[in-house]
């Protein structure tokens, strides 16, 4: 039977940490995230556990560490934000080139300059193509579940490719939801035990990791990493699917989650915890008779093209809310893949996207609101009023000062 | 290391993973230095000190412990042999240019 308590995001992610157990866990505290590993640390200290804690003295050492960790053939996690991941940089390429199965937890926070402790996306974004998985939660519940679900991913033979599980930072990691935490052997059953594929401590099998690489081969190696990301997205939803049958969960366990799209001419998309507030505002528009939806994409790496473009083309009007800003780009990054996987599609609806949230800015239904009247005047020209807009940016109040 | 050479992208080994231990010794590296070092024997008082520092074991030394000459193969020319040689007034490894 779950035991339903009343956990914040980062208590959830913790217990899910406990129950997968892993043999290291090399971590440095960073606001969002530092809950999460202070529970985790009280759990190692309770004995509940039998992990290796090792505490570093940097994000970029955290990384590290797990990557020879791993490498040796022990499972191993680390969990991080905004700037910690951004420290982490050099090491997260490496993880996935070494085909490492890391699974790590990202409080999603928004990177410096100005520092700022709050939630946005530009934390993961900004490493969306260090060749990791991305998922998504939208709630602590989703959190748990994927943490938990990212080991099974992470570790399958033909994927072998390090996740990043997000989470938004404050309104996921520190707000109190009942969370079911499931059996821990089941949950332990679920994961299995971890077979490396290769490793550092076998003598009887002695390899390199790390070697140089030139021209002539750095190349092939890059592409030949693609194998295991290009297997993911089946992988993905095989997992998902045998989770849910396993646990009986009710969130979400595809790519995305589709919200009264099957007659929706204006649709908003979204990831994170703001899909919560989508949907409020799609039930309300409904309510007056607008055919409205809305899609929270739960997996952005690998991005499910095929699937999306499915989805979005039979819309009139879509707008795809981003929290983050991909500088000097159309917009932000969520924008672009969608624009990419419309290409060549007829029709497709007039398209716009919005920038909202940066720093932890508050997004309401009200905004929300905004963004589908703003797409019934789109439909209504055939293009939007602007390419890339904002919600809830004080751009009037600069107007009047 | 040989087998590699001809493979494509697919052939090659998950995470760029050498499998072949010790086989760095097959990749030759010596027409890399500039500068190499020579070794006088008749001024050598195998000390090792050039044995020791040197970083890619390119200082050939035999069963009796005595200094018999370098690995032009593996010596990148950093010339640490000839600045740790104690020997005076002449060194027993001199650098000159290739």
């Amino acid at each position: 039977m779950p035991e339903k308590l009343a956990l914040t995001g980062n208590e959830a992610v913790a217990h899910a940490m406990r129950q997968i157990n892993p043999d290291v866990v090399a971590a440095y505290p960073i606001t969002p995230q530092t809950s999460m590993m202070q529970k985790f640390a009280d759990f190692v200290a309770d004995g509940l556990m039998d992990c290796e804690l090792v505490l570093v003295e940097s994000e970029h050492s955290a990384m590290s560490a797990a990557v020879g960790s791993q490498a040796s053939g022990a499972r191993t996690m680390t969990a991080t934000a905004a700037c910690g991941l951004a420290l982490m940089w050099e090491i997260l390429g490496i993880a996935s080139a070494y085909r490492l199965p890391i699974v790590m937890p990202v409080v999603n926070r928004a990177l410096s300059g100005p520092i700022n402790i709050q939630g946005d996306h530009s934390d993961t974004m900004g490493a969306r193509d260090c060749g990791w998985i991305h998922i998504f939660s939208e709630n602590a519940q989703e959190a748990y579940e994927n943490t938990i679900q990212a080991i099974r991913i992470a570790e399958h033979p033909d994927v072998l490719t390090p996740v990043m599980v997000c989470l938004d930072g404050f309104i996921i990691s520190h707000g109190v939801e009942v969370v079911k935490i499931y059996d821990d052997d089941k949950v332990k059953k679920f994961i299995g035990e971890y077979k490396p594929h290769y490793s550092l401590l076998d003598p009887n099998h002695p390899i390199t990791l790390g070697a140089m690489d030139f021209s002539d081969f750095y190349f092939e190696h890059k592409v030949s990493q693609l194998d295991g990301i290009n297997a993911s997205p089946q992988i993905i939803l095989d997992v998902g699917r045998e989770f849910k049958e396993t646990f009986g969960g009710e969130e979400c366990y595809e790519y995305f989650e589709a919200y009264k799209m099957d007659d929706a001419e204006l649709g908003v998309i979204s990831l994170g915890s703001t899909a919560a507030a989508a949907r409020l505002v799609v039930d309300e528009l409904r309510s007056q008779g607008v055919a409205a939806g809305s899609v929270k994409l739960r997996v952005f790496r690998p991005f499910p093209y095929e699937e999306l473009a499915k989805i979005i083309a039979p819309l009139k009007g879509c707008a795809v809310l981003d929290r983050s800003i991909a500088y000097g780009g159309d917009g932000g990054p969520v924008h672009i893949e969608v624009r990419s996987a419309l290409y060549g599609r007829h029709p497709v609806p007039v398209m716009t996207n919005y920038i909202y949230g940066l720093g932890g800015k508050p997004i309401e239904p009200e905004h929300i609101m905004t963004a589908f009247d703003d797409l019934k005047e789109a439909v209504v020209q055939g293009r939007p009023r602007r390419r890339v807009g904002y919600l809830n940016l004080k751009e009037e109040a600069m107007a009047i000062a | 290391m040989k087998k590699y050479l001809e493979a494509t992208y697919e052939k090659l080994p998950l995470a760029g993973v050498i499998e072949e231990a010790g086989n760095a010794e097959q990749y030759e590296t010596g027409s890399w230095s500039t500068f190499r070092p020579v070794f006088h024997p008749e001024i050598c008082i195998h000390c090792l000190f050039c044995w020791v520092y040197c970083p890619d074991s390119a200082i050939l030394v035999n069963e009796e412990s005595k200094v018999i000459g370098i690995d032009y193969d593996h010596c990148k020319g950093c010339e640490i042999c000839s600045v740790e040689c104690p020997t005076k007034p002449e060194k027993a490894i001199t650098i000159e240019k290739k």
